[in-house]
């Protein structure tokens, strides 16, 4: 029992809780029974099953299911804290003490690669932040799922995604960790398109899984490369072994690709595990796929956004970072203007991600998708920091962003909740009797014009061509089409669902930066100050890393701004915005999905008082008397080599005012328009009149990258598979396939020829022969005794007869 | 003494009288009768070899003691067929009793 309580060995421990409850939930506690699909919805659709029968959790495998779910990150939770805390107290941390435990895995020739757990500095903190935002994400999803068809489903693919995660993050080698991202990956597929009955969703699923997909790939031939040159993925022994001497070799060979163009083999190695990051944490020409993930239930949306998925590629980044910045002749100084390859390509990738996103979440309307593209945006932040040289920055900022960005996609899955309770309401009681007379009012109006049209489809331009007359037409239709996530028909919901409201201003001012009280800024912050160190001194990168991310900060706080003014702010734009609600204070759903919003607010504000820096004034020395805690905290995990040490940047207020100008100038920009004079109902976007209809409608496509990747890769993918479908599977493979067949038919039919021909004509002529002899024998049967006699008779005599001539006796009287 | 031959005629003509019986009389005891007639011709032929032949051995006899046993047994067989027969069909003639045509 003292394994149990050896901090050595306690990191086994932390993934299993959840890895259990999946398997228990998979295996024993996931009962359905068939109930008619008439009154199922799948995350607000109605699949068209007619009445047919679909399998429903029942209420007792629902509770064993969230029992066990709950009670494996709770365990998770206690055991990880346990080990953290621990660590945190030891003075020696990450100098001279890291907890870590190993086993023999795979012989490999006379290697045996080993597997084993870790925990530094670095991942203490994951450990920290990973479980608590898990378990506040597995509370909300007891209301928030509560009345799903699959609920036992869901509890156990959520399991096994926080059993990746955990893995991922107490893992000691590359090989073990990929792993963990792997299954993070699968499950990402799973839960994405958990309502596989909606066509977006298996959609959504499908591109998330492809693209991750790609880039796994290129980061497992970083894996392969790294262990052909080292021998070993473990890794504190690439990185401190013999003071680094592993590095010196990765920095000193040339690489087998791009060699002769300076690159070493740390670098190639850095840049193939980089693209794997890029698909992971989103980054710019594999972002496509978060956008799309939001067609998960919202739950899946914060754990991937926040929690789990995408930062783990950051994450992994952090852990390899001293191969990034490597030794020997090829090493990097980037605080003092010495670039790597990686370095360089995290710089540019991240700093323009997190404009390039920011620009796409000023113009969307839905609700999450705001939400993704901030996600992008401040993964941006964190490359960008990584390429600069700031990883602690980096780290912190990946730690606050999990919190508030978790608590945003809980709210605004509140929110949606909320609207669809508001859609429910009103189709329960509104529009039974629509005869267009008695709801001919404009907001009315909006709900069929809005609800007509798909979300990702440009929603002003439809508006204004709906003013035309053709409202009509589209008030036809099927109030089915309502989106519960398009901002345009929110408005007016901070009565409606304060504690929502108050938990999604935190998070959005946490998200924007607002000044000294959200753990956003000190985080964001820290990264500027890095950053402008670095242009103070004149190197380009640093220099172009700030400008894009004050930019992007300005721009993170007016979308910001935007969303929290269309949701809450001003009237109900709808009359199911007018309707909206959890359903009440006191019951169970309001309650979990509202209890883990309060938790996470304040982990939002008060996360970022680890990381105040020293000497900021006031703030500084009452936070961070003896230093940074964060920062003495982390910069322990990579120590023993001098040049990626991270620098304390001095206290400039040079960066603190940028911080301050962009958080709050943006947050007053998005008030000015949007707060002060609240949108009214069909009113048109303010911003379309001010960035002009094609530019906007530009920002709202996503610049147009998904229509660009489908024609380049899904377009010919698909014309390749049809290609391949009409020549080679129907023209080749099936034409032998039918010349086989049609050879087996024609040798059946000289068979059967056979068969009728010999086999019949045997078969059947013998016993015909033997009845037609049987016939004529039998005229001998006359059945009279006396002719039989006198036959013997004869007989008798021509025997004798015979016997007489043969043996001479008639020839006696010589 | 009577020469041989004189017994072998004898015995002929009766076996040949039995056998036009057996196969030309229609009446079944009749052809019982018959039967009987060329068992007696059988009879005498065994006998007279015996005394002319060999008087020394007794087998002569022996036979045509056991043909006497066996036209006893087939005399009573034999009528008890015909009794059956008449009961069954009303009648002792072979050619009706023909049930065993083909």
């Amino acid at each position: 029992m003292q394994f149990f309580t050896d901090p050595n060995f306690q990191p086994w421990l932390i993934p299993l809780g959840p890895l259990l409850a999946f398997i228990i939930i998979t295996l024993a506690t996931n009962r359905a029974k068939l109930a008619p699909s008439g009154d199922m919805v799948y995350g607000g659709f109605r699949p068209p099953y007619g009445n047919m029968p679909v399998p429903v959790a029942t209420p007792w495998s629902r509770f064993l299911s969230i029992s066990v779910g709950l009670g494996g990150i709770i365990m998770s939770l206690l055991v990880s804290w346990s080990v953290v805390f621990r660590a945190i107290g030891d003075h020696d941390f990450g100098t001279s003490v890291v907890f870590g435990n190993s086993t023999d895995w795979l012989a490999n020739g006379t290697q045996m690669l080993r597997v084993g757990v870790l925990v530094d500095p670095l991942n203490a903190v994951m450990l920290f932040m990973v479980p608590i935002v898990v378990l506040c994400i597995f509370i909300y999803s007891i209301g928030y799922m509560a009345n799903d068809p699959r609920q036992s489903r869901f509890f156990a693919l959520i399991s096994l995604f926080a059993g990746a995660m955990l893995t991922l993050c107490v893992s000691d080698n590359l090989l073990f960790l990929f792993v963990g991202w792997e299954v993070m990956g699968l499950c990402s597929y799973l839960l994405i398109g958990f309502w596989f009955e909606k066509e977006s969703a298996y959609k959504a699923a499908i591109k998330a899984f492809t693209t991750t997909r790609v880039a796994d790939v290129i980061m497992l031939l970083g894996i392969v490369y790294l262990y052909h040159i080292t021998g070993t993925l473990n890794f504190r022994e690439i990185m401190y072994a013999n003071n680094g001497a592993l590095l010196e070799v990765l920095g000193n060979t040339p690489a087998i690709l791009f060699g002769s163009f300076g690159f070493s083999a740390a670098s190639l190695i850095g840049v193939f595990l980089i693209i794997g990051t890029i698909g992971k944490s989103a980054q710019f020409p594999l972002h496509v796929w978060l956008p799309d993930a939001m067609q998960g239930p919202t739950p899946v949306s914060a754990m991937i956004h926040a929690a789990a998925m995408v930062s783990a590629g950051i994450y992994a980044i952090i852990r390899m970072y001293p191969v990034f910045v490597g030794a020997g002749a090829f090493a990097a100084d980037p605080h003092h203007g010495l670039f790597t390859q990686p370095l360089m390509l995290m710089a540019l990738v991240g700093a323009f991600t997190a404009l390039f996103a920011a620009t796409m979440a000023v113009a969307q309307n839905d609700v999450k998708a705001v939400l993704a593209y901030s996600t992008i945006s401040q993964l941006g932040f964190m490359m960008a920091a990584l390429g600069i040289g700031a990883y602690v920055a980096a780290t912190f900022h990946l730690i606050t962003h999990a919190f508030f960005k978790a608590l945003l996609f809980l709210s605004s899955g509140s929110v949606i909740h909320a609207m669809e309770h508001g859609e429910h309401h009103v189709h329960e009681h509104g529009h039974g009797h629509d005869g267009g007379g008695g709801h001919g009012t404009a907001a009315a109006a909006t709900v069929h014009e809005h609800g007509a049209q798909d979300h990702s489809e440009t929603h002003d331009a439809h508006a204004g061509h709906d003013a035309h007359g053709h409202g009509e037409e589209h008030a036809a239709h099927d109030e089915h089409a309502f989106d519960p996530q398009d901002m345009m028909n929110m408005g007016g919901l901070r009565n409606k669902i304060p504690v929502t409201f108050y938990a999604f201003m935190i998070g959005g001012f946490s998200l924007a930066g607002f000044p000294l009280i959200t753990a956003g800024f000190w985080s964001k912050d820290e990264i500027l100050a890095d950053a402008w160190l670095g242009a103070t001194e004149g190197f380009g990168p640093h220099a172009f890393v700030f400008v894009m991310l004050a930019v992007a900060a300005f721009l993170t706080a007016f979308y910001t701004m935007r969303q929290l003014c269309l949701t809450f702010f001003g009237e109900a734009r709808t009359e199911e915005a007018a309707h909206a609600g959890l359903g009440g204070p006191n019951n169970i759903i309001s309650q979990t999905m509202q209890l883990p919003l309060i938790i996470l607010s304040f982990f939002a504000i008060f996360a970022g008082f680890v990381g105040v820096p020293k000497d900021f004034p006031i703030l500084g020395s009452i936070f961070s008397s003896g230093g940074s805690f964060f920062f003495h905290l982390v910069e322990r995990s990579v120590v023993p080599l001098g040049n990626i040490a991270p620098q304390h940047p001095a206290f400039n207020i040079f960066p603190v005012l940028v911080s301050f100008a962009v958080a709050l100038g943006g947050l007053y920009l998005g008030w000015v328009m949007y707060g002060r004079k609240p949108l009214k109902a069909g009113e048109p976007d303010p911003l379309i009149d001010i960035l002009g209809s094609s530019l906007h409608t530009t920002l709202k496509n996503r610049y147009y990258m998904d229509d660009l990747y489908t024609m380049l890769f899904v377009k010919p993918s698909q014309a390749i598979a049809n290609f391949i479908n009409v020549f080679i599977d129907k023209g080749l493979i099936d034409s032998i396939l039918h010349g086989i067949a049609r050879l087996a038919v024609w040798i059946g039919d000289f068979i059967k020829v056979l068969n009728l021909w010999l086999i019949y004509g045997v078969g059947d002529g013998i016993p015909r022969g033997i009845y037609r002899a049987g016939g004529w024998l039998r005229r001998t049967q006359s059945g009279r005794i006396q002719q039989y006699l006198l036959a013997v008779l004869i007989v008798a005599v021509l025997i004798g007869l015979v016997l007489a001539v043969t043996s001479g006796a008639l020839a006696a009287p010589r | 003494m009577v020469p041989l031959w004189f017994y072998l005629i004898v015995a002929a003509a009766l076996f040949s009288m039995g056998t036009f019986g057996v196969l030309s009389r229609r009446n079944g005891v009749a052809v019982l009768m018959s039967v009987e007639l060329m068992l007696n011709a059988v009879n005498i032929n065994l006998v007279a070899f015996w005394r002319y032949l060999t008087p020394e051995k007794i087998n002569g006899m022996a036979f045509a003691a056991f043909v006497f046993v066996v036209a006893a047994a087939e005399a009573a067989v034999g009528l008890a067929i015909i009794i059956s027969v008449y009961r069954n069909r009303h009648s002792v003639i072979p050619e009706e009793a023909d049930t065993l045509r083909g």
